[in-house]
């Protein structure tokens, strides 16, 4: 089976392509939409909003979570805020502007009509998320505050104190819980989806392992729509939840699914340093502390003196140094990737070597220390909480830490994969971020794509194609449902002396090591060769406890882990092949004489999808170019 | 450090658990699930089973965590969750006694896992606001004063965890549902389902088999997020409302 890729994107001028597609769209008669099933694995933003939205027009929406509550989702960590195009402040903001920001933020990776789409519908996420009572935070007038984020020139940034992906995915959840309350959704917690259902080509179902019984469990639909968050744990430590995985979009992947970009992934430059070699995961600090806090290191390699022991003129403020119209604001690739250079010098501090100094004393000089504590409070609280410093006295340690996916499986206009009936939302795509995502898009893009554009494009499948009925009983359920519980026995006979856990560790530093802040072919070749290795001696030397029935966390794991081993191998190969540098991915041959990332657009403007053809053997490479009918591709300057 | 652990293992639900014994090697700057994470690679390699136990996102928000430690839902600092406790709130040569959330109403899967779902029930009775995908108006067109929305932001913290349950002698939920329907009462968008909410939110808890609040403040005390037991006061007066002026 093999497929064109074929965008969908409709023709037409850009700012009326999303009405125009919308108009002409067959629809589905309300009165036969509770005969489609519609499959929504994930309860993260584009989760709940999805299965909430579909439900209250009337389709038959399962929900599937691993968590015991689909409230535990990792979008519930998002700390900084949400985008949208308001204009509240006057300050010149359009949806234009949030468009052009994006395309030029994801360093021209990205397709022009899905972010403009994004940046369209990015007003009405407000609207609804107020109607459901989300405590945004409001000036003393009553009307909404924003923020400026990232680097923004402009305050598009909602929020909810510290708390936004909190606040807004209850809002989801209240909303899924209410179509559960009335029947509308099934909600299944505790599952995992092992596999997808492939029926004469079309997504009809899927199998979940019951987490507490360990059953596995045959569910058949229509459509089936994966929301199942991103890979950053491929890296081991990142700033994703523990349970974040690639399972799902892999073994979808496996049936047919191409896989976007893997090797756009992003590096937040703000994170607590690694303390020792039991770090189960890295805790970020808003990215809003580069407004005030100056990064440095000492201009001598090996300086150990303590921070304050070391005179101004001994300091090197490298940002304000390199970049002296952006300073310590510059976008996060670039602040991540000046931290690694400096502390490869060996100027890096702390323990390990592997931090810098976020300094806050000038700011504390200037403003005082209230004015420090009203902006940062809970910030500098939970960062003494971690490292028992008080960062009021002594500077942060900070280092750069993998935090977020761009790619994903790929998909069409309608957030369709190449597996006609299933979708893919949120984080699991690779859509709208191009090459580097910009900070507080991601709660827009999963609001997005489950609020707003699914609920539109789902009727593409549903009314576009002639579905025969299909159930459990269909043979086809029975094989994946053979082929999961296979797998699983397969890693319980392994019977070695290794744990999961210190594999998982052990390809995370591979991934860190040579697929991290900087790449380039020698070590992507070497880490091909290390990973290839390390997943034959994870299934020859596996140790797990207890059988597959109840619950066995260590399983779960495992499983999720042997994913990783075969997904890492994919995002290296991606990073080899894209011989450029560009957002998140730097290539180290591809650079300017001032160490800036050189990005290559006659070559490289186009997605890589990539075509599963069996483990061990190569993936086929599919192109899909990228055309810039409205912004002109330009070279990101922070000097 | 050296510590001794005790810890609660159970199973499964129909198990009648026990306590067993366990010598463990701890950093001061490793938070308490890194302790148990070593705990049971080592566990692993000796042929026994891991301890269960459910986390995620590990820094205090999405409310997995839940183990009662030495007496104390959470542990003994105060605006913490079991993830964010550090070894270092610990003495070298220290005995830890590990238990799960106890409640009827939360009963153990195994060891240190509990079932929440009854949250989620008490949830799905009433906590929103009944606006469909599209129905929204326009955010600005209702201003809610900055007061109410900090006050609503306040409540709405709570992070489901369950340590109020855990806490209380009666094993009630009126801190978890209180907070809920504060948040919804403090605001304009929540005005019309007003009392059908507290009444159906009570109820469910109610029927989940959740004890009453006899006003120890234990709850309050517990959570890890600060949530007030004001709250519990406005639900006590929403329901009257309620009640009394259907
Ligand atoms: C610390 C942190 C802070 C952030 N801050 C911001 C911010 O301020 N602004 C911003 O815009 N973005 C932020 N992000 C990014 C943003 O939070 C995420 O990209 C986004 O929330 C992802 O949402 P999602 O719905 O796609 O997936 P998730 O929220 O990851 O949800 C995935 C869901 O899928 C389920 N699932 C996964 N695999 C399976 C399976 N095999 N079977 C069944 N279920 C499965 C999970 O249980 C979960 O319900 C932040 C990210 C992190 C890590
Ligand atoms: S693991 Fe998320 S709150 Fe503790």
């Amino acid at each position: 089976m093999t497929h064109t890729l074929d965008s969908k994107v409709p023709s037409g001028d850009l700012s009326s392509k999303w009405t125009q597609y919308k108009f002409d769209l067959k629809l589905v008669n309300p009165a036969n939409r509770r005969k489609f099933t519609v499959l929504v694995v994930g309860t993260g933003l584009a989760g709940a909003s999805a299965a909430a939205s579909l439900a209250e027009m009337g389709y038959k929406v399962k929900s599937f979570c691993i968590h015991d509550s689909p409230r535990r989702a990792h979008s519930i960590a998002a700390q900084g805020g949400i985008n949208a195009a308001k204009n509240y402040k006057n300050d010149g903001d359009s949806v234009y502007r949030l468009f052009y920001d994006t395309i030029k933020g994801g360093d021209y990776r990205s397709r022009e009509a899905n972010v403009y789409r994004l940046a369209e519908v990015s007003t009405a996420i407000i609207d609804q998320c107020v109607a459901q009572g989300v405590p945004f935070a409001r000036e003393y007038g009553g009307l909404l505050a924003n923020r400026s984020f990232g680097g923004a020139q402009v305050s598009r940034t909602f929020y909810a104190r510290g708390q936004t992906g909190q606040q807004l995915l209850l809002g989801a959840y209240s909303a899924l819980m209410r179509q559960v309350h009335s029947g509308g959704v099934e909600m299944y917690t505790r599952r995992e989806m092992m596999d997808l259902v492939v029926v004469d080509g079309i997504a009809r179902g899927i199998i979940t392992r019951n987490l507490i019984t360990g059953q596995l469990e045959r569910h058949a639909a229509d459509a089936v729509l994966l929301c199942t968050g991103g890979y950053g744990n491929v890296f081991f430590l990142s700033t994703n939840a523990k349970a974040s995985n690639v399972t799902a979009a892999w073994r979808a992947h496996k049936r047919g699914a191409y896989m976007a970009n893997p090797c756009f992934t992003q590096i937040h430059p703000t994170c607590i340093p690694v303390s020792g070699s039991h770090q189960s995961k890295l805790t970020l600090m808003s990215e809003s502390l580069r407004n005030d806090g100056r990064v440095w290191v000492p201009k001598k390699a090996g300086d150990a003196r303590r921070p304050g022991d070391i005179p101004e003129s001994e300091r090197d403020y490298y940002l304000e140094r390199k970049y002296p119209s952006f300073g310590n604001l510059v976008p996060r690739d670039v602040a991540s990737r000046n931290a690694k250079m400096v502390c490869d010098e060996g100027r890096g501090v702390g323990s390990s070597g592997m931090a810098v100094y976020l300094d806050f004393a000038d700011a504390i000089a200037r403003d005082g220390r209230d004015a420090i504590e009203a902006r940062y409070g809970n910030l500098f609280q939970m960062y003494e909480r971690i490292t028992a410093e008080d960062p009021y006295k002594v500077p942060m340690r900070i280092f750069p830490a993998v935090h977020y996916t761009m790619g994903g499986l790929w998909v069409d206009y309608n957030l369709e994969s190449t597996i006609p009936g299933m979708f893919v939302l949120g984080e699991a795509n690779f859509s709208d971020h191009g090459a580097n995502r910009l900070g507080a898009s991601a709660l827009m893009q999963g609001l997005a794509d489950g609020y707003w554009v699914i609920p539109a494009t789902i009727a593409s499948h549903l009314a576009g194609r002639k579905l025969a009925p299909v159930g459990t009983d269909h043979p086809a359920f029975a094989q994946v449902e053979a082929d999961s519980k296979a797998r699983i026995d397969r890693m319980l006979a392994v019977g070695g002396s290794r744990s999961a856990f210190e594999m998982h560790r052990e390809l995370g530093l591979i991934c860190w090591e040579y697929c991290g802040m900087s790449r380039n072919a020698a070590g992507l070749n070497t880490a091909l060769g290390k990973i290839r290795d390390l997943r034959g001696e994870f299934w020859n030397d596996l140790k797990l406890p207890g059988d597959g029935s109840g619950i066995n966390q260590s399983l779960e794991h495992a499983g999720r882990v042997a994913d990783f081993m075969e997904f890492a191998e994919l995002m290296v190969t991606d990073a080899l092949d894209r011989e450029e540098s560009c957002g998140g991915h730097f290539r180290e041959e591809h650079q300017t004489p001032e160490n800036e990332a050189k990005r290559n657009d006659e070559d490289f403007s186009y997605v890589a999808a990539w075509e599963f053809q069996g483990v061990d053997k190569p993936e086929i490479l599919h192109k899909e170019q990228l055309d810039f009918e409205n912004v002109k591709p330009s070279t990101r300057s922070y000097k | 450090m050296q510590i001794t652990l005790e810890i609660w293992r159970q199973k499964g639900p129909t198990d009648s658990g026990h306590f067993e014994t366990y010598q463990a090697k701890a950093e001061p700057d490793m938070s308490f699930l890194e302790m148990l994470d070593v705990l049971n690679e080592v566990l692993l390699a000796q042929g026994k089973e891991p301890v269960a136990f459910d986390h995620d996102c590990r820094e205090g928000i999405c409310g997995s965590c839940s183990m009662v430690i030495n007496g104390f839902a959470h542990g003994p600092e105060a605006l913490t969750t079991t993830c964010q406790l550090h070894m270092r709130s610990f003495q070298d040569g220290d005995r830890i006694t590990i238990e799960p959330f106890r409640a009827k109403a939360m009963p153990v899967q195994k060891d240190l896992v509990v079932d929440r779902s009854a949250f989620d029930r008490i949830m799905a009775a009433g906590g929103y606001v009944s606006v469909n995908t599209g129905a929204a108006p326009e955010a600005h067109s209702v201003p809610v004063p900055k007061e109410n929305a900090e006050q609503a932001m306040d409540a709405a913290a709570c992070i489901g965890c369950g340590a109020c349950v855990a806490a209380c002698p009666n094993a009630a939920a009126m801190l978890f549902t209180s907070a809920k329907i504060s948040q919804l009462s403090l605001l304009p968008q929540g005005q019309p389902e007003r009392k059908a909410r507290a009444l159906a939110m009570v109820s469910q808890m109610d029927k989940e088999g959740f004890g009453a609040c006899t006003n120890h403040y234990e709850c309050m005390g517990a959570c890890p997020k600060g949530i007030s037991v004001d709250n519990i006061a406005r639900m006590n007066r929403e329901y009257l409302r309620s009640e009394l002026l259907p």
